[in-house]
């Protein structure tokens, strides 16, 4: 759904725009880390396949029809930078050459359904194809999985933009209803698709399927009468390690700096959700967290009395937990990955022999 | 390719418009369209103004009133929406014909209905007098990052060859018996979306060498860079220039 010009508020469409312009420029990076320079050639031409593919139809049943949305679609195809870049492309070109959706709402458009899919959707498919086991049928319940998430979260995000920049006074509670439930309808709709359609490419193209290119079988070698594993091409020279160690110094400092100093400048207002929420009643419900009578809660230190003091402390301490707790993370997926290569190179010298 | 190289919505012609540079036109809806959307929505009058100014422009690009009017068929789907507003929305409610409407509501629809209405029009306009190559470099010219114009461009390019491609594969299904009817059928189609993937990335792929081996090395050549003197600045600005004045009446008045 295309959000004409007038729907949303210039403030709100500003920074949604703003948004838009910061993801594609992560994109454009991402994409070339994806594509490297057959970056616009083959971006180009996937998104010439979604805007083909948009115009598809699949009937229903009585006459309607429905279309493919595609940020799932792409995401999965080809990765989230390059199916960001692509739908953005798409959105773009058909808020000038067809004046579908306004100009202004562009940002908006590309956050709810560029940016909003794919991030939803890819992390998700990449998820749960690392859970399930390596078969192609469970690249297919992935995507169907992650479509269908993806399109009711693109609704709720348009729910928020409105929410904060609507120009008309809906209840918010039913727009979200309606818009939910509505995208929950096409939601099924875009997941049946696209299940069917990444199911047929990894039938034909496993290796095209940039979401599953882990799930590409071994090669075996037929030894005398015998299925063997063939060893792996040896792997490029690691790039010599850059030292790390200033980012990381400049990084917790400026962490400690914002948490510790800057914090006492920060606005006591709540935010716009939280306000959001209070004007509309919806956090009357909302129970206090359960954690609430930790020693930290509401960011703050218990049995410190000086406000700015407590809001300091409780900042440092929360910075020095999350940098322990993401290193400690970091070492042990790093560790895992280091005992798989070494376990890796001790079964091809069995085989080698 | 024997249909002209350009797209459906272009109108050819040697008007004024179709004569001013690119990059000015696009900035000037630009900016016409952000004048529209923050005129406050009690102004009725200013929106009939900005109407004016289009019709005004439309004139001097020689664009039948009808062939625009087509086009703006493509925002029915947000009529329908601001025809919801007024039963939804909350506040003050009057009553119309028996029907009690909320006063916010129709406001809503009116804001959403001009706004939008006007915005299309904008869009249309530009589309009819700009080649789809001069929107490319337009967009070049505004500092759009180069690595994204260069993915629009392959995409305009090359989708009317997806498309036709895309065609073919209706054709055949068809000549084999094939009529999508129902829900049980969607797996043919989805095959076909998934052949037609295959098909355009492994283009994508050949376009790529065939590049490469006539010298890319990351960025196009420019080689028809589009430039726009002072007064045709001043002629395409215009348009916005005026509907400013009447958005500055709008929220004084």
């Amino acid at each position: 759904m295309h959000a004409p010009d007038g729907f949303i508020d210039v403030p709100v469409s500003a920074a949604a725009g703003v948004l838009a312009a910061g993801a594609i420029a992560v994109s454009l990076r991402g994409a070339r880390r994806e594509l490297d320079e057959r970056t616009a050639p083959l971006a180009g031409l996937v998104a010439a396949f979604v805007f083909a593919a948009q115009m598809l139809n699949f009937p229903v049943a009585g006459g309607t029809s429905g279309h493919l949305l595609g940020g799932a679609l792409a995401a999965i195809l080809v990765g989230p930078y390059t199916g960001i870049l692509c739908v953005s492309v798409v959105l773009l070109m058909q808020a000038v050459l067809f004046a579908d959706g306004g100009l202004t709402a562009l940002g908006v458009n590309i956050t709810t359904m560029a940016i909003t899919t794919a991030v939803v959707a890819y992390p998700l498919f990449r998820g749960l194809v690392t859970v399930l086991p390596r078969t192609r049928r469970s690249v297919t319940v992935a995507s169907f999985v992650a479509a269908l998430v993806s399109v009711p979260a693109s609704a709720v995000v348009f729910t928020l933009l409105y929410a904060i920049g609507g120009t008309t006074d809906v209840s918010i509670g039913k727009v979200a209803a309606a818009m939910v439930g509505v995208h929950l309808l096409i939601g099924l709709g875009e997941a049946v698709i696209t299940a069917l359609t990444v199911g047929a490419v990894v039938a034909v193209r496993p290796d095209l399927v940039h979401g599953a290119r882990g799930l590409r079988p071994k090669l075996k070698l037929r030894v005398d009468g015998e299925l063997v594993d063939a060893p792996d091409a040896p792997e490029p020279a690691p790039a010599p390690a850059r030292s790390r160690r200033k980012v990381w110094v400049t990084g917790l400092v400026t962490s400690l700096v914002l948490a510790g100093f800057v914090s006492f400048y920060a606005s006591a207002d709540p935010d716009g959700l939280e306000k959001v929420a209070g004007d509309h009643g919806i956090d009357k419900k909302a129970e206090e967290h359960t954690i609430a009578d930790s020693p930290l809660a509401d960011y703050g230190v218990k049995d410190v009395d000086n406000a700015r003091l407590s809001g300091a402390l409780a900042g440092v301490t929360g910075v020095g937990v999350t940098v322990v707790a993401g290193t400690a993370v970091f070492w042990v997926v790093v560790r895992g990955r280091r005992t798989d290569r070494d376990a890796d190179t001790t079964t091809h010298d069995d085989s080698n022999v | 390719m024997g249909a002209g190289h350009a797209h459906r919505l272009y109108r050819h012609g040697h008007s004024p418009v179709h004569a001013l540079p690119p990059h000015t036109k696009l900035a000037a809806v630009l900016a016409f369209v952000v004048v529209v959307v923050s005129t406050p929505r009690e102004a009725m009058w200013a929106f009939a103004a900005y109407a004016g100014l289009l019709a005004l422009v439309a004139y001097a690009a020689r664009v039948p009133p009808g062939f625009l009017l087509r086009r703006l068929l493509i925002e029915v789907p947000f009529v329908a929406f601001a025809a919801l507003l007024p039963f939804v929305a909350r506040g003050e409610r009057v009553d119309v014909l028996g029907l009690s409407l909320s006063v916010d509501g129709l406001w809503g629809a009116w804001n959403v209905l001009a706004k939008g209405t006007l915005g299309v029009a904008a869009s249309v306009l530009l589309a009819a007098t700009t080649e789809l190559r001069e929107v490319l470099l337009g967009l070049q010219r505004l500092r759009l990052p180069p690595l994204l114009v260069q993915i629009a461009s392959f995409m305009v390019r090359y989708g009317d060859v997806v498309t036709d491609e895309m065609r073919r594969m209706r054709i055949a299904r068809e000549s084999r018996g094939f009529e999508a009817r129902g829900v049980r059928h969607w797996g043919v189609l989805a095959k076909s979306a998934g052949a037609l993937f295959i098909r355009s990335y492994e283009r994508g792929e050949r376009v790529h060498l065939a590049m490469v081996s006539r010298g890319y090395a990351g960025s196009m050549p420019v080689i028809d860079e589009v430039t726009a003197s002072r007064a045709q600045w001043c002629r395409a600005l215009a348009l916005p220039s005026a509907a400013f004045v009447v958005c500055l009446l709008g929220w004084t008045v």
